[in-house]
């Protein structure tokens, strides 16, 4: 049973992990709490729909969908985000609401209120044990998820754009004096992380067999919790962070009960580690 | 009486505007979950009035000292956790009160919470006297944000809000003057809860959500973070909104999502902050007060 329990909450925090990752970049170059994030999260769904509606085939709606919303993404920063960045926090901030809320009734009103089955049919089966099954979109939920993750570690860490990518999230300025390509950083920054917000959207659309409207609403807040946690902007920090509360959520929901609804779970954890280590779980202390 | 109800929406959105223009206007804190204390206050006065049977006359003022307390809490964990740690924990604040609310029985749990009329003078209150109610805590909130604004403690806010650790190095006590500042600006919307809840006469856990705290932002934002005009005139703007876009009514979120974007984009400072397009063309006309406004905008973190 805890087995069953573990896997569940590593699915969800590996999911969790991805729609933070979006957020967390955005935020690690621009400095920017990127709600709209979720926006992208709710586009990718509905783009990786209609696309394997139209295609049947599945990689092609997946990388369709994460291209069209990455590309969305790029827009989104040329002409909000970056003309507000010399602003006070709180105007990109609230920026980045009303276009969430805009995203959000955009689709209602072209999509429909109401919600769609997303019935993906997988080339393989899942793992059935007595006291185990791990079904076939889990298995391939985790599978995409590590695969990004890498891809992002193996971008940041081991291209000259992953070093242009740190030293402008380090300082911007600095970075543009020293020749950096700033503004290609920050597009691509755009590309990835609306990207991996529609790489999650489509991957919570399957599991959970539905894509509407306001799917968005969970993730917009519980990412920022993980983000946070992870130490705002910290790509690892988010990966850890994003376990932890899948795994934790799962646990106190299935085990303990908690008296509170399983989505203040996040944020009860949240407060309680930031009054600790103001700074997130991986900061550092500026 | 149509006219009176929308004037006591937005009469409250008013004072709830004012109570957050003290914390995130002068001292510069983001505070994303101010609904929070504005429910604490509702839910404190209705459980006095309605379960305890005491007066209302004597929950308001309960009501804001038990929204302030909770405010002074967060304002000690704003000394600790700053900036967009500290946004984001007021979210995390907001969803769990809404939780705790949704969630305990003898709160009514998800089926809301009835309140009972209060009486003055032996009659039950009605809208004309919630009207004048509404518009005397205006006035007492605009008079002490005034105090504030031309006192010394409004320039050691000012300077927390500029530049904290400058404000501490030439002796400003920086820790005083935020939970100073937190207690007034969530008192004062404790205090406006009390009053809303007992204007409703039933409330439900979800008037205090997320969406009302950003409402509540984007009103100071959009008016002119920081000074009292501003949060005035974005709490009557947008709490007129709903009746003004009634005739799109299915298009009402995506023009109020969109109107924020470009209010954003092109007049960060707010309609009437200091240095906005609209505030330079009226303020010659205004004279002698010229001087003396000394809102400001929030400056940027670092710098």
């Amino acid at each position: 049973m805890i087995l069953q329990q573990l896997i569940n909450g590593i699915v969800i925090g590996s999911v969790y992990a991805l729609i933070a990752m979006g957020a967390t970049l955005v935020y690690g170059i621009l400095k920017v709490l990127d709600i709209a994030n979720a926006g992208a999260y709710a586009i990718g769904a509905y783009a990786g729909l209609f696309l394997y509606q139209a295609t049947g085939s599945l990689p092609v709606a997946f990388l369709g969908a994460v291209l069209f919303t990455g590309l969305f993404g790029v827009l989104v920063q040329r002409v909000l985000y970056v003309p507000l960045l010399d602003k006070p926090p709180l105007v990109p901030l609230i920026c980045s609401i009303g276009l969430f809320i805009f995203i959000q009734d955009l689709i209602r009103l072209l999509a429909g209120p109401h919600i769609r089955a997303f019935e993906a049919q997988l080339p393989f089966r899942g793992i059935e044990l007595p006291y185990l099954s791990v079904n076939a979109i889990w298995i391939a939920i985790m599978a995409t998820t590590a695969v990004l993750l890498v891809f992002l570690w193996y971008m940041l860490n081991r291209t000259k754009l992953g070093l242009a990518w740190k030293s402008t999230a380090q300082d911007l300025e600095i970075a543009k004096a020293m020749g950096v390509n700033v503004d290609r950083v920050v597009a691509f920054n755009f590309l990835l992380g609306y990207g991996f917000a529609a790489a999650a959207g489509i991957m919570i659309g399957m599991l959970y067999n539905s894509v509407f409207p306001t799917m968005g609403d969970m993730p917009a807040y519980k990412m920022l919790a993980i983000i946070v946690l992870g130490g705002l902007g910290n790509p690892l920090g988010t990966v850890v962070a994003g376990l932890l509360i899948g795994v934790v959520e799962t646990l106190v929901a299935g085990y303990v009960g908690f008296f509170l609804p399983r989505d203040a779970i996040a944020f009860v954890v949240l407060i309680v580690i930031l009054l600790v280590r103001p700074q997130g779980l991986l900061g550092q202390r500026t | 009486m149509y006219e009176i109800v929308v004037s006591i929406n937005i009469g409250i959105f008013v004072l709830l505007a004012l109570s957050l223009n003290i914390i995130t206007g002068y001292t510069g804190q983001p505070t994303l979950g101010h609904a929070a204390f504005f429910g604490i206050g509702a839910y404190a006065a209705a459980v006095m009035t309605s379960k305890w049977g005491l007066s209302f006359w004597l929950a308001l003022p309960a009501a804001a000292v038990v929204a302030g307390l909770c405010g002074a809490l967060l304002g000690l964990a704003s000394l600790r956790v700053k900036e967009d740690f500290l946004a984001i924990t007021t979210i995390g604040i907001n969803f769990v009160t809404v939780a705790v609310f949704q969630y305990t029985p003898y709160l009514g749990a998800s089926f809301g919470m009835s309140v009972s009329k209060p009486y003055l003078f032996g009659r039950p209150m009605d809208n004309t006297a919630f009207l004048v109610l509404v518009l005397v805590l205006i006035v007492l909130v605009c008079l002490l944000s005034r105090r504030i604004e031309r006192s010394w403690m409004g320039l050691a806010l000012g300077g927390i809000r500029n530049n904290e650790t400058a404000a501490a190095s030439v002796g400003i006590d920086v820790n005083k003057f935020k939970v100073v500042a937190f207690t007034m600006g969530t008192a004062i919307a404790g205090l406006t809860g009390a009053v809303y809840a007992h204007y409703m006469t039933f409330i439900y856990s979800t008037d205090f959500a997320f969406a009302t705290s950003i409402t509540i932002l984007a009103m100071v934002v959009i008016g002119g973070v920081g000074t009292i005009r501003g949060a005035i005139a974005g709490a009557i703007l947008l709490g007129l909104a709903p009746e003004l876009f009634r005739f799109i009514s299915d298009y009402r979120m995506l023009v109020y999502g969109g109107l924020l974007v470009v209010m954003m984009r092109l007049q960060p400072q707010g309609l009437l902050g200091e240095d906005s397009f609209l505030w330079r063309r009226i303020a010659p006309y205004l004279g002698g007060r010229k001087g003396l406004s000394r809102g400001g905008s929030l400056s940027r973190a670092g710098e």
